[in-house]
């Protein structure tokens, strides 16, 4: 039987490290985060779980010594968000090429300036293309489960790369929901006990780890890279299998909601997904109209050919972005997305929506506005631009 | 009750509407309700305006926005009143929470023409008279059950007692002043 809890998703995360009781946990507190390795060092000082915290005097370090303590040979992990991982930033390449199967907890907070402590996803869109993992969640439940299954994944012998757990600041970090727990021995067989093949503390095997490559080297270790952000696809789905027959709750790269039917679609981020299936009820109950949502849950390795297939029979669709990359026009998101959909030749009509920025709310009432925008775009077959805003001042 | 009652808390920074909104979350979670307890955060700090937030429903929860149309507002500091229009999207069917020592016309007469109802609670006095301290909270959240009808009071006097058991275990002296200040509010609140 499930534990029926309340929980926020900084405490669900701390939960779920406490029932996976790991090696070593390197930290350095930055809002919205900070929350989580106090959970943890309460947990330490209780004796509830035997993990070694490092304080550490920045983040730089704080990914250092989870690298470090990795290499070694133990399972290892840290939590940010917003600056801090992007003090962080030379360490992820280096955890990624290292190929260590170490776990971040990000709590998504915009890049300053100005300065902000509130959710977008600026710090883990930057870090997309850093070698890692990222699987993101709407709510506090999800942030647990994925979390859950994070272990496993990054140290699947024919993935050994770095996760990276995303949930959005304050709006699931802060806020408390009901939520299922999953019972500690069922998480302990879950993730179960991490025996690394290869690590710096066998003596019977002495190696080095990030050593120098000369360029006869360097090419042929990104296409490992590669290969194993190919093969984590297929991991990724198997341990989403082997949750749903733990939890009975069904994971994949993504989410289809009221998908079977849809003409209209929104292709989403997080937590603003809960609100746009609140849209969508109300928009199926009051007019019929036939509107979805795909909500990305893994976006790196992105599911190019899953997400042409799911939007193949869309009229409209719009992509929606909580982060800039100033290219001056599509967003992160949306220039994927169109990729994939010219890939697979679709004929929607695609619009990249920015929201979000900073903190910025998103109401139920906006997301019906996109709707209604998205029927006018299929009716006229016009597209105003590469991209536009939901919820932006103009005055 | 209907299928999800949306309250909105005003408070000062360090007032404890934050914390307020947990624990009606928390009480509610306990009664079988789906709950959503959540603060909106902007530059902290102590006495500045602060924002929180109850969703409570029958239902799973999916909605993760802010609450523009209320069904309840609960005030926690009276002086918010001349700065902030605190019954903004309320709705008129709904209800205003004030703590504050000021008498029930006194308050309606300065919520900009506000038709719905309005409860006022002197919750300082109350805490003060229940429990030898200034602890506005316990007394607000009785104040917003009684009004909002979010549980039966017999209910919430009982989650709330094993509550503050749980909570006061070394200090059980404060668990009778925290029952009997609920209790005094669920008299008083008018």
């Amino acid at each position: 039987m499930a534990i029926r809890e309340r929980l926020s998703g900084n405490e669900a995360v701390a939960y779920a490290i406490k029932q996976i009781n790991p090696d070593v946990m390197p930290a350095f507190p930055i809002t919205p985060s900070t929350e989580i390795p106090q959970y943890v060092a309460t947990y330490i000082a209780n004796g509830e779980i035997d993990t070694e915290f490092i304080h550490v005097e920045s983040e730089h370090s704080a990914m250092s010594a989870t690298i470090g303590a990795s290499a070694a040979g133990a399972r290892a992990l840290t939590a940010t968000s917003s600056c801090g991982m992007a003090l962080m930033w030379e360490e992820l390449y280096v955890a990624a090429s290292d190929r260590l199967p170490i776990v971040l907890a990000l709590v998504n907070r915009a890049l300053t300036g100005p300065i902000n402590i509130n959710a977008d996803h600026s710090d883990s869109m930057g870090a997309r293309d850093s070698g890692w993992i990222q699987i993101y969640a709407e709510s506090n439940q999800e942030v647990y489960d994925n979390f859950l299954q994070a272990f496993p994944i990054a140290e699947h012998p024919d993935v050994h790369l770095p996760v990276m757990i995303c949930q959005d600041g304050f709006i699931t970090s802060h806020g408390v929901e009901n939520i299922l727990l999953v019972e500690d021995e069922k998480v302990k067989e879950f993730v179960g006990e991490y025996h690394p093949e290869h690590f710096l503390l066998n003596n019977k095997e002495p190696m080095a780890v990030g050593p120098y490559a000369v360029s006869n080297y360097y090419m042929e270790t990104k296409r490992a890279q590669r290969e194993a952000m190919k093969n984590a696809k297929k991991v990724i789905l198997e341990m989403a299998d082997k949750f749903e027959k733990l939890t009975g709750r069904k994971y994949s790269f993504f989410e289809e909601y009221k998908m079977e039917d849809a003409e209209y679609a929104v292709v989403i981020i997080g937590s603003a997904a809960g609100t746009c299936k609140a849209a969508i009820d109300h928009i199926r109950e009051t007019t019929g109209k036939k509107v979805g949502l795909v909500k990305i849950r893994v976006f790196r390795p992105f599911p190019e050919e899953e997400l042409a297939e799911a939007l193949k029979d869309m009229k409209a669709i719009a992509v929606m972005d909580r982060s800039e990359m100033f290219s001056a026009t599509s967003g992160p998101l949306g220039a994927e997305v169109r990729a994939a959909l010219y890939q697979a030749k679709s004929n929607a009509e695609v619009v990249n929506y920015f929201y979000g920025l900073g903190g910025r709310d998103i109401t139920v009432e906006d997301f019906q506005q996109v709707y209604a925008n998205l029927e006018v775009m299929a009716e006229t077959h016009e597209v105003k631009g590469m991209y536009d805003y939901i919820g932006l001042r103009e005055k | 009750m209907k299928d999800t009652i949306e309250i909105r808390w005003h408070g000062r920074g360090g007032q404890g509407a934050k914390t307020a909104a947990l624990l009606l979350a928390d009480v509610a979670f306990k009664t079988g309700k789906y709950v959503q307890g959540f603060p909106e955060y902007g530059p902290e700090r102590m006495g500045a305006p602060i924002t929180a937030y109850n969703r409570v429903s029958a239902n799973p929860i999916t909605i993760h926005s802010n609450i523009y149309y209320p069904d309840y507002v609960a005030v926690v500091d009276d002086s918010l009143l001349e700065t902030i229009d605190v019954t903004h999207g309320l709705k008129p069917e709904g209800a205003i929470i004030v703590n504050t020592r000021k008498s029930k016309e006194e308050i309606t007469a300065m919520l900009n023409g506000y038709q719905g109802e309005v409860y006022t609670i002197d919750a300082k006095d109350i805490s003060v008279k229940a429990l030898g301290k200034n602890y506005p909270n316990s007394p607000m959240l009785a104040a917003v059950v009684a009004v909002t009808g979010v549980m039966e009071p017999e209910v919430f006097l009982k989650e709330m007692r094993a509550s503050f058991e749980h909570k006061f275990a070394k200090k059980p002296e404060v668990i009778d002043g925290n029952m009997k200040a609920l209790q005094m509010t669920l008299d008083a609140v008018k």
